[in-house]
């Protein structure tokens, strides 16, 4: 047999060429376009005697933030409060993501109850939450709740330790005493155990189909090991408990009621869209699944965790990381009530004293963008874990 | 809130496109001949500030800012209606000028070296000099700053002061908490319900923000002043001659005052001037007016509409305005104050 001579196409014939040639010249425009932008933003800027650069970064601030994660003072240059803002942004996102995720599961499960009356407030506080704008939500916190309560000297107080006040939530903070990192190596030995155990038991279930109760035991060694450690060194651990002196309370940490006013805003908003979310997941699973576990005698909670739920995340888990994403951006609501995030004090506060609009503008839209793109990387990763294997 | 900071966005982004696309904004026109031919004052005032620019019960704006940028149209148009104003928080009004959105910025704005050399921006002259103070509650028992170790402040994000306090505290060895909010009335309300101890802010500000509070009795302004805040008019950078009409305004309010005209007698000094120093303002003698591009009765249409400076001082904010502010360093120079205008001739 014998093969017909290749015809050779000319180059600017064949279609695949042709599309190459024109995307690179698309992109070239482009690059084009955001070069003369570039130039012409700051050839303006300059003929209006309007500083440019990232020099103002080394100045010093001159302002001081109410809530700091990392050393931070007046003399600090504008990069320090850059990193302050952003870490308070991570801090208000990450609580609320965990908050948001934990009610958020317990109220979509809740929803689907056989009990009435728990399925319909359930469903009562998805209704609600999900439709009252966050912004309001997050007033009514603050001014409505957390601005009506006592002032310092009329603190209510837990046990003489917690102070809960119009200034914050007031508790003793731990004050470790030397010897005190054998408990913290003996709670990360602990972790390694447990995954271990985990291991472990999975195989031998796979082996013999007996199960152990990794739950129970996983927790025992958990709390155990550490506490055992703990006790047998000689409780190196004091308490710096909080007390009245002159205005304020010194000592203990002081959770600012701006942090609390947003993380409960959020984490309730974003939570009443979660549950709906979990629900449709559950919903999702075929009901044929449930009968098929419930036939072979497996009990409703082993239904639950093992049959359901794997299959629902596949639902759930884009959705979910849309949810978080969202969350994230609406962290920046926080400067409504004054909450120090990114953009409160780098957006708001150093664009305001440096008047570097744009600079701080592309740098404030970097950070979402560039927080937003890891979140998504890290739940596509997971996604793809949870995806149904087909064999 | 939230229209605050989507009017900072839309500016920020206003400012971005415009210095992105090479758009000639009115900061290098003729922005006299924009404002004549717009037919109106676009003028950048405080969100709500008594004394200084607040909008009374029937809407219209009143105030000391307010009253400048209705002399600057009654000197431009012959007529101070012709203003449109534009509420503007502390962190929107730099961006809203420089973006040409505003012709004017009067908005108790303090004239710093930053502020006037790196922001696009001139500061005309000065309107109130005005230093930072602290309002504490009575029952405190505080005398003066130093017993306010470990106090919170409740302070305006975006203003002189913020950076005032992280320089004095510090250097006193005073701890404090400082507590920001967005705009006057937050801060007032954050004083008010308990979530700081001290309110700070300019003297002039402190005793309009006390009339707000639902016992103001119960609440002092402590004599300690810990900066100079100079505050006036400001102007995008690149147009002299809008610049020089801003300034020679607010010089003929306060030359007017020391030359005894008043609303009421303006217009009888103007058709029998006194003497040749009322003949040149009020524009029966010399061309001043056209020399700033306006008619030469500028100044005559400024005082008889709008008033002198000692005028519009009593009515905004001193005798006769619940303020009651003295003139204090606000008096004229020869009446032992220091303002000063340089002289029409």
């Amino acid at each position: 047999m014998s093969t017909p001579p290749i015809e050779r196409t000319p180059l600017w014939r064949r279609p695949a060429f042709r599309a190459l040639i024109i995307q690179a010249l698309l992109l070239a425009g482009l690059a084009a376009l955001i070069a003369m932008m570039i130039g012409n933003a700051l050839t303006n800027l300059e003929a209006r005697g309007i500083t440019t650069g990232f020099d103002f970064l080394g100045e010093r601030a001159g302002f001081s933030i109410p809530q700091t994660l990392i050393d931070y003072s007046g003399d600090s240059s504008y990069a320090r409060t850059f990193v302050v803002g952003l870490l308070n942004t991570l801090l208000v996102s990450g609580l609320g993501i965990l908050a948001a995720t934990l009610i958020g599961f317990a109220v979509g499960i809740a929803r689907l109850s056989p009990n009435w009356l728990l399925a319909r407030l359930a469903a009562a506080f998805v209704e609600t939450f999900r439709n009252i704008p966050l912004l309001v939500q997050i007033l009514f916190w603050y001014f409505a709740v957390l601005q009506a309560l006592p002032s310092p000297r009329q603190s209510l107080s837990l046990l003489e330790a917690f102070f809960l006040n119009v200034r914050g939530l007031i508790v003793p903070a731990p004050v470790p005493e030397p010897g005190f990192g054998l408990t913290q190596l003996a709670l990360v030995a602990a972790i390694l155990a447990v995954v271990a155990l985990g291991v472990y038991a999975r195989r031998l279930q796979q082996r013999t189909g007996k199960a152990l109760p990794v739950y129970w035991l996983g927790s025992a060694l958990i709390i155990g090991l550490p506490l055992l450690v703990f006790v047998a060194s000689g409780s190196p651990l004091s308490w710096d408990v909080p007390s009245l002196k002159g205005f304020n309370f010194s000592g203990g940490i002081t959770v600012i009621p701006e942090l609390m006013a947003l993380w409960l805003a959020l984490s309730i908003y974003t939570a009443s869209f979660i549950a709906e979310i979990v629900r449709s997941g559950i919903q999702s699973v075929p009901k044929g699944q449930i009968e098929a576990s419930r036939a072979i005698g497996l009990p409703g909670n082993i239904t639950l965790r093992k049959v359901v739920i794997p299959q629902a995340m596949r639902v759930i888990v884009p959705q979910l990381t849309s949810q978080y994403l969202n969350l994230i951006k609406n962290s920046s609501l926080a400067t409504a009530i004054g909450y120090p995030d990114l953009v409160a004090v780098f957006a708001g506060t150093s664009l305001n004293q440096t008047g570097q609009a744009i600079e701080i503008i592309a740098m404030t839209m970097a950070v979402y963008l560039t927080i937003s793109l890891v979140v998504s990387a890290l739940m596509n990763v997971y996604n793809a874990r949870t995806l149904l294997k087909e064999r | 809130m939230r229209h605050n900071n989507k009017t900072l966005l839309t500016l920020s982004l206003a400012a971005l496109s415009t210095a992105a696309l090479g758009v000639t904004s009115s900061a290098s026109a003729a922005t006299l001949d924009e404002v004549t031919s717009r037919g109106e004052l676009q003028c950048g005032v405080n969100v709500g500030l008594s004394g200084f620019s607040s909008p009374d019960e029937n809407g219209n704006w009143q105030g000391l800012d307010v009253e400048t940028c209705r002399a600057i149209s009654a000197a431009i148009f012959g007529d101070a209606d012709k203003v449109v104003f534009t509420p503007l928080t502390a962190k929107e009004r730099f961006t809203a000028l420089q973006s040409g959105e505003i012709d004017v910025l009067s908005r108790n704005t303090t004239w710093t070296a930053t502020r006037d050399n790196s922001l696009g921006l001139n500061f005309t002259t000065t309107t109130f000099y005005d230093g930072q103070g602290f309002m504490v509650a009575k029952d405190l028992g505080v005398e003066s700053l130093e017993d306010l170790n470990g106090a919170s402040i409740c302070i305006q994000s975006g203003t002189t002061h913020e950076l005032n306090l992280a320089d004095y505290f510090p250097a006193k060895g005073i701890d404090i908490n400082t507590v920001t909010f967005d705009t006057p009335d937050q801060t007032a309300s954050g004083f008010a319900s308990g979530r700081c101890d001290v309110l700070t802010s300019d003297t002039s500000q402190l005793s309009a923000l006390r009339l707000q509070l639902p016992e103001p009795d119960s609440v002092e302004i402590l004599t300690d002043l810990i900066s100079k805040e100079p505050l006036g008019p400001v102007v995008a950078q690149g147009d002299d001659q809008w610049f020089d009409i801003v300034k020679w305004t607010v010089f003929a309010m306060v030359n007017a005052e020391e030359l005894g005209i008043t609303s009421d007698n303006a217009e009888q000094m103007k058709n029998d001037p006194p003497n040749p120093q009322v003949a040149r303002l009020l524009g029966v003698d010399g061309t001043y007016g056209e020399q700033l591009g306006l008619s030469n009765d500028w100044a005559y249409n400024i005082v008889s509409q709008v008033g002198n400076y000692g005028e519009v001082f009593a009515d905004t904010v001193g005798e006769n305005s619940p303020l009651g502010i003295s003139r204090g360093m606000n008096a004229l120079w020869n009446e032992g104050g220091i303002l000063y205008a340089p002289p029409i001739r």
